[in-house]
């Protein structure tokens, strides 16, 4: 099964997060991450979503939103010319014996850390989602007590203007 | 600065609407509202419960291609429609809802007849508002309106907090809407519809296959222009049945499970489609890789979601069947299609509808048959959901574009009676007969009393053979005849009528048909006819489910087995 990404832009209405949570169980199509946040314009927002399925559910999928009257747009983003980027917050059993054995993985993956305690340490790393789960399968020697993730945000690459296509 | 309450500024939005009538039924959060409705100027129905007020406002606009309107109170007020609003959702209706709501400050606290119903028709609307803020609920009315009935229409469902509906605010009606994310397309593509033409041109076998969308669109001229301008057999769903004369030559009638022989004998021969305004239901395919197989398939929609849906499309045209019928017929050449129109020639003459006539007993076919001899052009026929829909859907001949009103997408029983209500209220003129199963018919025949307290001249013709006839029948023929729950003791019908002070008159004899509708439709006002038919009349032919179109079963081949 393809894995596709979605950029929607949405209303700001009430509801809209339900509209589209709901079209997606209601027609059996399958969400892999969901991420909604606001734009550069207030009354619209943009969700990132990942969802599974073939080329026909994917044509679907992108005509049944189109029909919801708060969904303006719907974008399948190219994979290979995106900018993807999915953030972690990871909380890792880690003891001051082992902190500086936790903060040179951390820092090859350009991690942070924004916590500590006694016995843990919470990670923050932002990347693709590849980055973020070889980082994750790296720490799971520490003990991960606690992962959350955000879902991938993603967007368009701008073209050179030049090599953009002309009508 | 007029400040108008929330419940005046309603009721002046649905004036500048248009809106002529409603039908509702009172409670706790819709008081105010029903305070203004008490001297405004539009007509009030009053239903025996929420769900006739949903079907009566769906009938009405079916009958008459405005947008019907609806209200109810909170909470079962509300859950009472949602059985009538996913039925207009179904067939694309445009209705639009009103529910009371519990007031916004007690909204998420389970109050008193507090319920989500936004939430709960989200999925069987096609748009839904709660109006928070009084200062949004006249716009919010313009868009629900327009939203209703424009693109492919569907039920929009507008839910009011009791305290905006109180709140006064100065009324003003906006003039456009401003929807960014809602633009229908109208036009359809001129090198899709010059494509499509040219694929029609060159076919030899070409059916075409028109649903509610050729009603809905108004198109019902121009697909009698394209089908006798390409010379081209016409075969209908369910909900297009109307949209092409069932007399003429050309008619193929219904299509699918209980369709003609001959109409899917054609689609199944056929080497091109040009589907108007249909969504391929399952009840019409079929088996969908058997559908059609040998021919490539034009479809016209409004609805982009429908192209490939069920049914891989080869030349898709999105857009309103009526602006593109008038762009492809002047681009379709007169084309001798004598073989094949020979051929379905020779199919409609060997494999007719038909049915076993037995003795004195009243074979529900035969009734509809003598109806076709007595009913009158402009009649409204509406059913409720069962075998007698599919007889009526069969056997009926004389039906005109908005006149068989019927439940298809949903198969809601119980739709038939009040469906007939707001049918009769559009239409006050044209005589509306109701045809209904036993069961259906109980399913909301609370509703007499409407029909009693206006005089509705409604004549109600009930199917009566004491069982669930389309399960009954399904047992039958794929449950070793093992009857779970369908054989059912009906009450007394007629006293039932007469209770709510309808005429009624039971017929059992073949022989007393005709009279008894004659009679019926010469009384000057509501009456029911209670017709004993037999109980192990089924419906055929018939595709068993997840069976190809060309596989049919016929009451020949069963009564040989049974009773030859």
């Amino acid at each position: 099964m393809m894995k596709h990404i979605l950029s929607v832009t949405v209303s700001n209405q009430p509801a809209v997060l339900a509209r589209i949570s709901g079209l997606f169980s209601r027609r059996n199509f399958n969400i892999l991450s969901l991420n909604v946040g606001e734009t550069e314009k207030p009354e619209f927002s943009r969700m990132t979503i990942v969802v599974e399925g073939d080329d026909h559910t994917l044509e679907q999928v992108k005509k049944q939103l189109y029909k919801l009257i708060d969904v303006i747009k719907v974008t399948e983003l190219n994979q290979a010319n995106m900018v993807e980027r999915d953030m972690a917050l990871i909380k890792v059993n880690c003891n001051k014996n082992m902190r500086t054995q936790l903060i040179q993985v951390v820092n090859v993956f350009r991690g942070k850390i924004v916590d500590l305690s006694p016995e843990t340490v919470t990670v923050e790393v932002t990347g693709d989602e590849s980055k973020i789960n070889a980082l994750i399968e790296l720490l799971k020697d520490f003990g991960i007590k606690e992962v959350v993730r955000t879902g991938i945000v993603a967007l368009d690459r701008e073209l050179p203007s030049t090599t953009k296509v002309k009508n | 600065m007029a400040l108008l309450s929330g419940a005046k500024i309603l009721i002046e939005s649905l004036l500048k609407e248009g809106v002529e009538i409603i039908f509702g039924y009172p409670g706790g959060k819709v008081i105010p509202l029903y305070d203004e409705l008490y001297d405004a100027p539009i007509t009030h129905v009053l239903v025996r419960h929420e769900q006739a007020a949903a079907h009566a406002a769906d009938g009405y606009s079916r009958s008459t291609g405005k947008v019907g309107v609806c209200i109810a109170t909170s909470g079962p007020g509300a859950t009472n429609l949602v059985t009538g609003i996913a039925n207009a959702y179904m067939d694309s209706v445009p209705v639009v809802a009103f529910t009371g709501q519990a007031p916004t400050h007690l909204i998420g606290t389970d109050s008193f007849q507090e319920i989500d119903i936004r939430g709960i028709t989200l999925p069987i609307t096609k748009h839904n508002y709660m109006v928070t803020n009084i200062k949004d609920l006249a716009r919010v009315v313009k868009e629900a309106f327009y939203i209703a009935r424009t693109g492919r229409p569907g039920p929009v469902l507008i839910d009011l907090p009791v305290d905006v509906i109180k709140t006064n605010f100065d009324y003003h009606y906006p003039e456009k809407v401003h929807l960014p994310g809602y633009q229908p397309t109208y036009e359809g593509n001129y090198m899709q519809i010059k494509a499509a033409a040219e694929v029609i041109n060159n076919s030899f076998r070409p059916v075409i296959f028109a649903g509610g969308g050729v009603i809905i669109s108004n198109a019902s001229d121009e697909l009698k222009t394209l089908s006798k301008t390409g010379k081209i057999p016409v075969a209908n769903s369910l909900m297009g049945l109307g949209s092409f004369p069932l007399t003429d030559e050309y008619s193929l009638g219904m299509v699918g499970m209980h369709g003609t022989k001959y109409a899917n004998y054609a689609i199944s021969e056929s080497d091109l489609i040009i589907a108007i305004g249909v969504r391929f239901d399952d009840r019409v395919t079929g088996r969908v890789d058997k559908f059609a197989s040998k021919a490539k398939i034009i479809h016209i929609d409004i609805d982009p979601a429908e192209i490939n849906k069920n049914i891989k499309v080869d030349i898709p045209i999105v857009g309103d069947a009526k602006t593109i019928l008038n762009k492809l017929i002047p681009l379709i050449k007169t084309v001798e299609r004598t073989e094949w129109l020979e051929t379905i020639k020779e199919w409609k003459r060997d494999y007719p509808l038909s049915y076993e006539h037995r003795n004195s007993n009243i074979k529900p076919q035969y009734i509809i048959e003598k109806l076709n001899e007595v009913l009158s052009e402009n009649s409204i026929v509406v059913t409720d959901v069962g075998q007698h829909q599919m007889w009526a859907a069969q056997y009926l001949k004389f039906l005109k574009p908005r006149s068989f009103i019927s439940s298809g997408g949903l198969g809601t029983m119980g739709f038939g009676l009040p469906a007939s209500i707001g049918a009769q209220f559009g239409n006050p003129d044209r005589p509306v007969i109701c045809i209904s199963g036993d069961g259906g018919f109980q399913m909301n025949l609370q509703e007499l009393a409407t029909i009693s307290n206006n005089n509705l001249p409604i004549k109600m013709i009930i199917f009566n053979n004491s069982t669930l006839g389309m399960v009954r029948q399904w047992q039958e023929l794929f449950f070793n005849e093992r009857y779970s729950h369908t054989l059912i003791k009906n009450p007394d019908f007629i006293k039932i009528a007469e209770a709510y002070g309808i005429k009624a008159l039971k017929v059992t004899d073949k022989n007393d048909v005709d009279k008894a509708i004659k009679e019926a439709l010469n009384y000057n006002g509501p009456m029911l006819l209670d017709f004993v038919i037999p109980q192990d009349e089924n419906v055929f032919p018939m595709v068993p489910e997840g069976a190809s179109l060309e596989e049919m079963l016929d009451y020949r081949k069963v009564l040989k087995e049974t009773e030859i």
